[in-house]
């Protein structure tokens, strides 16, 4: 198979123009004849259902929340960039998508980002427009604030909760459309499968998760935005829903499933407490801003710490490691996420990780400093020039609460910790997912008609994504590249007519997925899903996770297959299918989980080098930095499905060529 | 500093097998609760004993378990998301309870929001109130005016903002006593009217969000003040006076 | 729209819930102003106030505004209360409402229904006798030359001998000439000499003083709660409401305070 990438011919700053140029239209008085079903209501997927609506289109739509407002992007909280160049700092598109390549370690695609980056000024002009409330200065116009692996401030945010506010927005443009009738909201359905008709994607099957319904519903396209698959590692900062099942159903229908491997690990989360753990909770990016993260410098005192006979407040200053600072003075605690996270579990692996959990895994994110920083400035505002200690340990806490009150009061709901007073604990935990099902440069997978968006595909972040891009992409996916492309493909569709669920394709599609499920109602297991699903967190969390080498992955290979086995054993799902059954949907998903947590492991060790989120051990230079090879994986490995048997997976590549940005070293210290 | 320990509890849980049959509290017994988990690992750890015993387990919402996504939604031992505030049921945490404690553990009860199983409740209501005018009629072009065209005072904008962190998880109706839906309505209109670009349509907005909110079966505000005490998110009783102020000023120009 | 909106919905019934709520506070003013007299002033000043409130136009209009807004702010509210109940057919097995809200917001109703059946009880045992039966009319005893008569006061200001047969009383208050049929002057129903004796009575005296009392502590969970909530249905919640809210307190227990201490004064200063 040769991937064609479809990228448009022309200077970067122009392809997209040409290429909308001379797309295909479909006219308003045939668009009505046009079905199309989005899967998934998060930023990609209610913007896109929003925008096809309102052009005119036959809309269904999907999700397995009981509303569409409770997709998982509801919970990004820092915010999205775009550049405006409001604040007069030197950015541009230009330095946008530059950005944006080097955060992704030179392996996302020059023509998707700068697409990306042409587009997110619509973005905010679209929020804003939407009734979005972005933060505002004093003049009322908006606010932004700088992130992580940049040197401008181009994040525009909502508090701390920017991807509540967006997809609120692109939720209120979704129900405009289904209160006109024009899209079709199918709450509470899970896409099972994808239906294909002489090779294009005709429809997916669904189950109604009230009733257990098995529906089939046709359509002249199919547009996949179910999010990431960061949940294989059960432990993670998604959302309990969150699955892979609608991407790894295509996949196993023909699409290509690119970069597997590349998973991105945030640096501060709340660690983990216990083995009765669900999910991790992760505290924004920002606090970085103001917290120094360390652990001890002598092993006994992290050994105490952990038994609990001293306290973090009793380690004195020069037995303290702030290993960001030590190991990367010009960034700090500013360094990007892939990096600040390698630097903790380094030095939790060599055994000073401070958290009394099993694994000891925790640092701290200290925020003594600021108090007393922020506290002196604050007494000097005020005329005192000589505070006493207490004046600005109180002031330095004000300030403290005032930035980020919430976030300290969510952190002490949780550990019952005061952080003002003690440092918080912190552990990276896994995030987002760059990798996805592999699109053209119409965001159109190898099945024609499958269209993937937003989390779900692996375009436009390469290795690792820098904060505040996730949302710009969502967005931009649905609002202003798929409306375009679709109808590109829809314009050879308008005499398709109706298509009939009546056919035998739909019919066996329906057959594969009434197999599945009544295999699992059948099986005589002892084990409960989340049993399994736990195991394979943990073989991923091991040797698929922060760190990997080749022997970890070889056995997380084999071990992967072997659970799989035992899953289909042993496991023990209760209930009907004709009922609510949250088991029997764990089931399903974490059936798909086993097949792609094998092949993320495939993918990493075919991936001989370290770039971004992927750190092969045996990759790294003599103080512990990555070392990518862009002479040997300068690609984009995208895997073939061929059978049960995931090993069989073939790899294809596309070659990924850097013709607007030198390819360089990522350099942070 | 956080104390570990065990606890064991005993839950009466609203059991249902659907929307049409009948329920009843049932009882169970669970121990070696960790008081660092969360309710729902709890609720978790309920079900996988429930499993174990080759029983059905407990159906309940629930998404994000950080406290934004507003799926979860628990009735525990008589007040929404439980016994401490400003927190969704998801950041409830087992400490705030007792060795031995009883626990009661309801579905939101409203005509609004039937029951489809167990603790599960049908909240779709919540959306067709917003199908039905909260939005801007806005397309998605992105060719609209450039964002910084129209200033927005940052008090309106602040005000605006913590109106719409509303998560619409319904704890409003299910602790209100009259099931009123009043601080979820109040809050949306409030989010749109207090920003020039939703003003334009605010004397439809209001006067069909409230006609829908009417049908779907919520009561009246009484003004008890429940709502803005049990709303994680803390959105204010304001924003039920402003929409208020909007439908009686709609209602005497439409 | 405008119009069946501004009946039906249940935000414009809450609008008249507050509206009629807050004219009836008005009212309750005006109420107490008049009876402290009871306390403060003589029996003809009362009495003479009494006339001034079954007679005067203005006054007539606002009793049946008065009226009407009873009746309205009863059938609205035990509308809503039929509403509110229907919105949750199935209740809590386990319910602990007092961690959110005042026992008064939670029980407008049924202490709005106490206040219904006070109100009859209180207009059978004041305002029916004074509009509707025949009322003592207010005498007093002037001592003449050694003798002591009683006289009925007229509205002009002048006497009227009791028992002489040369008046006569016809339509309750008017004072005839019996020689000649003629209308001369009219007396004082002496509502003041009811209420006394209905507080001093030796049988119910005390059992309706407390009745009285206890309602007045009715009135004031109801006012507690109903005034500060009426400006919040009208949509005025802004920096003024910490005030209102105060002003509410301080109204809802003065106001029943001060009615209540009228029929404990009168019964135990017999």
């Amino acid at each position: 198979m040769k991937l064609d990438s479809k990228i448009p011919e022309g200077h970067i700053s122009e392809k997209w123009t040409n290429h909308k140029n001379h797309l295909k239209l479909v006219a308003p008085n045939n668009r009505p004849k046009i079905d199309v079903i989005v899967v998934g209501t998060g930023l990609a997927g209610a913007s896109a259902a929003a925008s096809l609506g309102e052009m005119g289109y036959n809309v269904k739509a999907f999700c397995f929340q009981d509303s569409p407002r409770r997709a998982h992007s509801i919970a990004a909280q820092g915010g999205v960039n775009a550049a405006k160049n409001y604040q007069n700092d030197g950015d541009s598109v230009y330095r946008l998508f530059y950005d944006t390549i080097k955060g992704g370690d030179y392996r996302a695609r020059e023509a998707n980002v700068h697409r990306l980056a042409e587009v997110s000024g619509n973005i905010i002009d679209q929020c804003v427009a939407q009734g979005v409330p972005f933060a505002r200065e004093y003049g009322g116009l908006l606010d932004n604030r700088s992130f992580g692996g940049t040197q401008v401030q181009r994040t525009f945010y909502a508090a701390g909760q920017t991807g509540q506010q967006l997809l609120l927005g692109a939720y209120s443009a979704l129900s405009r459309q289904i209160g006109l009738g024009r899209v079709k909201m199918y709450n509470r359905h899970e896409m099972l499968d994808l239906v294909k008709v002489d090779g294009k994607a005709r429809g997916i099957i669904a189950r109604n998760l009230i009733t257990g319904e098995i529906e089939r519903h046709s359509a002249h396209a199919v547009i996949i935005a179910s999010g990431g698959y960061g949940n294989v590692y059960f432990l993670s900062t998604n959302a309990m829903g969150s699955n892979v099942t609608a991407a790894w159903k295509i996949h196993k229908q023909g699409a290509l499933f690119a970069n597997p491997c590349f998973v991105q690990i945030h640096p501060t989360c709340i660690p983990v407490h216990g083995t009765n753990q669900s999910k991790l909770t992760l505290m924004s990016e920002s606090l970085r801003n103001s917290g120094r993260i360390w652990v001890p410098k002598k092993k006994e005192d992290a050994e105490a710490i952990r038994a609990g006979k001293l306290k973090p407040t009793q380690i004195a200053e020069e037995d303290r490691d702030y290993f960001l600072e030590r190991r990367y003075p010009a960034f700090g605690n500013l360094v990007p996420r892939d990096v600040a996270s390698r630097a903790a579990k380094e030095r939790c692996d060599a055994g000073y990780g401070i958290e009394a959990n099993d694994t000891n895994e925790g640092v701290y994110l200290d925020f003594s400093t600021e108090i007393q920083n922020k506290g002196k400035q604050a007494a000097y505002a005020k005329g005192n020039h000589n505070p006493t200690p207490e004046e600005i340990t109180t002031l330095g806490k004000a300030w403290l609460e005032e930035k980020y009150g919430n976030l300290f009061t969510m952190y002490q709901k949780i550990t019952d910790e005061n952080p003002y007073e003690t440092p918080m604990k912190i552990y990276p935990a896994v995030h987002y997912t760059m990798g996805g099902v592999w699109v053209d440069y119409n965001l159109q997978s190898t099945i024609p008609g499958c269209f993937v968006a937003g989390e779900a595909n692996f375009s436009d972040h390469g290795a690792n994504r820098l904060g505040a891009s996730a949302l710009m992409q969502g967005l931009a996916d649905g609002y202003f590249v798929l409306p375009y492309t679709v109808s590109n493909y829809l314009a050879d569709e308008i005499r398709t007519g109706k298509i009939s669920t009546d056919s035998p394709e739909f019919a066996e599609a329906e057959k594969r997925v009434m197999d599945q499920i009544n295999f699992f109602l059948n099986n005589k297991g002892t084990k409960s899903v989340d049993y399994f699903h736990k195991k394979l967190g943990l073989i991923m969390w091991n040797k698929v996770g922060m760190g990997r080498n080749a022997q970890g992955l070889t056995e997380a290979i084999t071990e992967i297959a072997q659970l799989k086995e035992d899953f289909y054993k042993d496991v023990y799902v209760p209930g009907n299918n004709d009922e609510m059954n949250p088991e029997l949907e764990k089931a399903l998903r974490v059936a798909d989980f086993l097949e792609l947590g094998q092949l993320m492991a495939m993918d990493a060790l075919q991936r001989n080098e370290s770039c971004g989120g992927h750190f092969r051990e045996e990759y790294q230079d003599a103080e512990g930095e990555t070392l990518r090879d862009d002479e040997n994986f300068a690609f984009v490995g995208a895997w073939e499905y061929q059978g049960e048997d995931i090993n069989k997976e073939i790899m294809h590549k596309e070659e990924l060529k850097y013709e607007f940005i030198k390819i360089a070293a990522r350099n942070y210290k | 500093m956080a104390s570990k320990k065990n606890i064991n509890i005993n839950l009466k849980v609203w059991r249902q097998k659907n929307a049409k049959a009948a329920g009843s509290m049932e009882s169970y017994k669970l121990d070696n609760v960790s008081t660092d988990s969360s309710f729902l690992e709890m609720m978790d750890q309920l079900n996988e004993q429930l499993v174990a015993e080759k029983k059905e387990p407990i159906a309940f919402d629930h998404d994000c378990r950080e406290g934004i996504c507003g799926m979860c939604s628990m009735y525990i031992n008589g007040r929404a998301h439980g016994p401490d505030t400003g927190i969704t049921t998801c950041q409830l945490h087992m400490r705030m309870f007792n060795d031995g404690d009883t626990i009661f553990v309801e579905p939101w009860r409203s005509k609004a929001f039937p029951v489809i199983k167990d603790l599960v409740v049908d909240r779709s209501a919540f959306d067709r109130i917003q199908q039905a005018g909260g939005f801007v009629s806005v397309n998605t072009s992105g060719n609209t005016i450039d964002a910084n065209t129209i200033p927005v005072p940052k008090a309106d904008a602040d005000k605006a903002f913590e109106a719409a962190a509303c998560i619409g998880c319904g704890a409003c109706v299910a602790t209100c006593k009259n099931g009123s839906a009043m601080l979820f309505v109040g809050a949306k209109v409030s989010q749109y009217a207090l920003l020039p670009q939703g003003k334009v349509e605010a004397t439809e907005r209001v006067l069909n969000m409230v006609r829908q909110m009417d049908e779907e079966g919520f009561g009246n505000c009484t003004n008890t003040g429940a709502c803005e005490i049990e709303c994680p998110k803390g959105i204010s009783l304001e924003n039920i006076a402003r929409m208020n102020r909007e439908y009686l000023k709609a209602s005497l120009i439409k | 729209m405008a119009k069946s909106a501004l009946l039906k919905s249940s935000l414009a019934k809450k609008y008249w819930m507050a509206l009629t709520g807050l004219f009836l506070c008005l009212f309750l003013a005006g109420h107490l102003a008049g009876n402290l007299q009871l306390i403060f002033g003589d029996a003809l000043q009362f009495n003479k106030y009494a006339l001034f409130m079954t007679t005067n136009p203005a006054v007539k209009l606002l009793s049946y505004l008065t009226y009407i807004s009873i009746i309205f702010h009863a059938i609205d509210g035990i509308m809503l209360a039929i509403q509110n109940k229907k919105a949750r057919p199935v209740a809590y097995a386990m319910n602990n409402p007092s961690g959110n809200s005042s026992f008064a917001s939670r029980n407008m109703a049924v202490l709005g229904t106490v206040i219904l059946v006070f109100i009859a009880t209180h207009m059978v045992n004041f305002w029916a006798k004074m509009h509707f039966s025949q009322m003592p009319l207010q005498k007093t005893t002037i001592e003449f030359q050694g003798m002591k008569n009683d006289f009925y006061i007229t509205t002009d200001g002048g006497y009227v001998p009791v028992n002489d047969p040369a008046y006569v009383i016809k339509n309750k208050t008017e004072i005839y000439d019996a020689n000649v049929n003629l209308k001369i002057k009219d007396a004082y129903k002496d509502l003041h000499k009811i209420t006394f004796d209905f507080f001093r009575d030796a049988k119910w005296g005390l059992p309706f003083t407390i009745f009285y009392v206890l309602s007045m502590i009715v009135l004031a969970f109801h006012l507690l709660h109903g005034f500060q909530s009426a400006f919040q249905s009208l949509g005025i919640n802004n920096k003024f409401t910490p005030a209102i809210k105060l002003f509410g307190k301080l109204f809802a227990i003065i106001v029943p305070l001060l009615f209540a201490i009228i029929p404990l004064y009168i019964h135990f200063t017999k």
